[in-house]
């Protein structure tokens, strides 16, 4: 059977929820997790509730803050001293940083981002999008082990805890290499909403809104359902709004429960960033709009006068 | 100062995609190629260096096949940098072989190394990989998703956005690599002058194999590329007269409550 580890990330202890759905999809297997610093009991338990069998807490004065050359220096000398022969991570910001580099130190695979994946004894399929997500493809791995994954959050979707993980902690102790990028400050987000890739919910607003000035009525929908808030590309390019916000191929890939596009026509390359949202709702003057063709609920309105009404009408519900 | 940037051509955004008859890829024929638009962002910081800094030299490297109509070497030059390197080879390369290829391409130059540039991702397979092990396989500490870069002398402070907006400020000293995005800086446009100077720009061709890259290098297998399942066709609403608004949008919130079960 085939040893797997999986990587989470954490910030002061709370892991993110992809960890817990890649360890839901691998509940018939053998797995442990490893982390930098210190989970606490909490995260401990819940990891083990998900059937963590190993907690591998990886600690050294030199990984306090993170750093791709640190990080991957210690879990590399785990993987070797445990033989992984797969090591997942979330494809988050960290995940996508650190495990080519990681990969790379094996010179071994790895495929980025899947949304599914399943095992056929010990042999790996995942399927990922493309282009975007204009298309989907099968991967599998080539070459030696061990094997490196990414998913993408909200993809996989959470199962239910299968309470067989023992969770037994294992302290190790990381041997000092060198750093030579090093982040010197953090600024942290006055946003307290969760990032575009890992929202719930979503409100996007696109060139019908015209001005950024216009917002106000973005802002008190996405209140309301506590969604975070996206933009098209037209809006970005148009300086509305700042790139971090853009939804879309040349900006982040969503998937959220809900989608609501709010004066966006659906150009191919936002359509390819959002399309594997659950639920779409599209509000738009222009019924020919190719938004509609994707969405499971069209409202042919003007958003200035529908958006206020729906936010009403949503805190009336909620 | 050398600055390596690592460029790729991908079809446009708004190229529909259609995969190849035997699955592996995609059909290539009818697409329109482009720089990569992440990378155009690394072509804009190496002139923004080299504006300051006269001395420094822009080296230009693409691996991927070749294609008369369009030439995103050519452009970078007409931007303004100095030469080129290209390596022939299929487009479908995965991102060890990709960086492989590009260390190799790098070192056929035979320039020391100061700054390797790169865009975050490239607009195809969407990895984002190949910077980071590139940077692992030239033993080069390497910041990715830069979106503020300042320089002084060679220490680098380097913005990087993570989930949520907060951002990691970054101390590194060159050389170094590092992957941008978008809002970083605003691409030029080659000028007519710029157009005319790079035709006469060296630009260094090879094959793959001169690199030291074969399909043995080959770690992931693509297979059964095909098109997302269609959604059904879903609900529409006419809401354009002000009198319908509100019975619409008391209809869709009961769906999404009741129907879709998503608030």
């Amino acid at each position: 059977m085939a040893k797997i580890l999986v990587f989470t990330e954490h910030s002061n202890g709370h892991i993110k929820n992809v960890t817990l759905e890649i360890l839901g999809r691998l509940s018939s297997h053998q797995v442990d997790v490893c982390a930098v610093g210190d989970l606490g009991s909490d995260s401990e338990k819940k990891l083990a509730e998900y059937g963590a069998l190993n907690i591998h807490i990886i600690k050294g004065s030199h990984l306090e803050k993170y750093s791709p050359e640190g990080y991957a220096d210690s879990l590399k000398k785990l993987v070797e001293a445990q033989g992984y022969d797969f090591v997942f991570s979330g494809s988050t910001s960290m995940g996508k940083d650190l495990m080519p580099r990681l990969s790379s130190m094996f010179c071994a695979g790895m495929v980025s981002e899947v949304v599914n994946f399943s095992f056929e004894g010990e042999h790996f399929k995942g399927i990922r999008p493309m282009f975007a997500g204009k298309c989907l493809s099968q991967v599998e791995f080539l070459g030696t082990k061990p094997h490196f994954v990414t998913v993408r959050p909200n993809a996989l979707g959470m199962s239910d805890p299968t309470n067989k993980g023992a969770g037994k902690k294992n302290d190790i102790a990381a041997v000092a290499c060198e750093i030579k990028a090093i982040i010197k400050e953090m600024v942290k987000s006055k946003s307290d909403k969760p990032d575009l890739t890992e929202a719930n919910i979503i409100v996007s607003a696109g060139r019908g809104l015209k001005s950024k000035d216009n917002f106000a009525i973005i802002n008190e929908l996405a209140d309301v359902l506590g969604a975070t808030i996206g933009a098209s590309r037209a809006l970005v390019d148009a300086g509305e709004a700042p790139h971090s916000m853009q939804v879309g191929q040349t900006g982040k890939v969503v998937s959220p429960s809900l989608y609501i596009a709010c004066g966006i026509s659906g150009a191919i390359q936002h359509l390819a960033g959002m399309r594997t949202s659950k639920i779409i709702v599209a509000i738009n003057t222009d019924p020919q709009a190719p938004i509609f063709e994707k969405a499971d609920y069209g409202i042919v309105g003007d958003l200035f006068k529908v958006v206020p009404q729906l936010t009403q009408e949503l805190k009336k519900i909620l | 100062m050398n600055i390596f940037v690592c460029v790729k051509q991908v079809p446009d955004t708004e190229t529909k995609v259609v995969p190849s008859a035997d699955k592996t890829y995609i059909e290539t024929k009818q697409v329109k190629w482009v720089m990569n638009p992440y990378d155009e962002f690394a072509v804009e910081q190496a002139l923004l260096i080299k504006g300051k800094d006269a001395s420094a030299n822009i080296t230009v490297v693409r691996v991927g096949s070749v294609q008369a109509s369009a030439e995103a070497l050519r452009t970078a030059m007409a931007m303004g940098a100095d030469d080129a390197v290209l390596v022939e080879s299929p487009d479908n390369l995965d991102s060890f072989m990709m960086a492989k290829a590009l260390k190799g391409s790098i070192e056929k130059a035979g320039k020391s190394i100061d700054l390797v540039l790169c865009g975050k991702q490239a607009v195809d397979d969407d990895c984002s990989q190949v910077p980071q092990i590139l940077a692992q396989m030239l033993s080069l500490p390497s910041v990715s998703v830069v979106s503020s870069f300042e320089w002084q002398g060679n220490d680098l402070t380097l913005k990087r956005e993570i989930e949520g907006g907060s951002i990691e400020v970054y101390s590194v000293k060159t050389p170094c690599v590092v992957s941008v995005t978008k809002g970083l800086n605003q691409p030029r446009y080659a000028s007519l002058p710029g157009i005319m100077k790079a035709k006469k720009k060296p630009l260094a061709q090879y094959p793959l194999s001169a690199v030291g890259v074969s399909e043995a290098d080959r770690k992931i297998k693509y297979s059964n590329v095909s098109l997302p399942p269609d959604k059904p066709k879903g609900k529409k609403f006419d809401a354009m007269d002000e009198k319908n608004i509100q019975q619409v949008v008391s209809e869709v919130a009961q769906l999404l409550r009741n129907e879709a079960k998503v608030i």
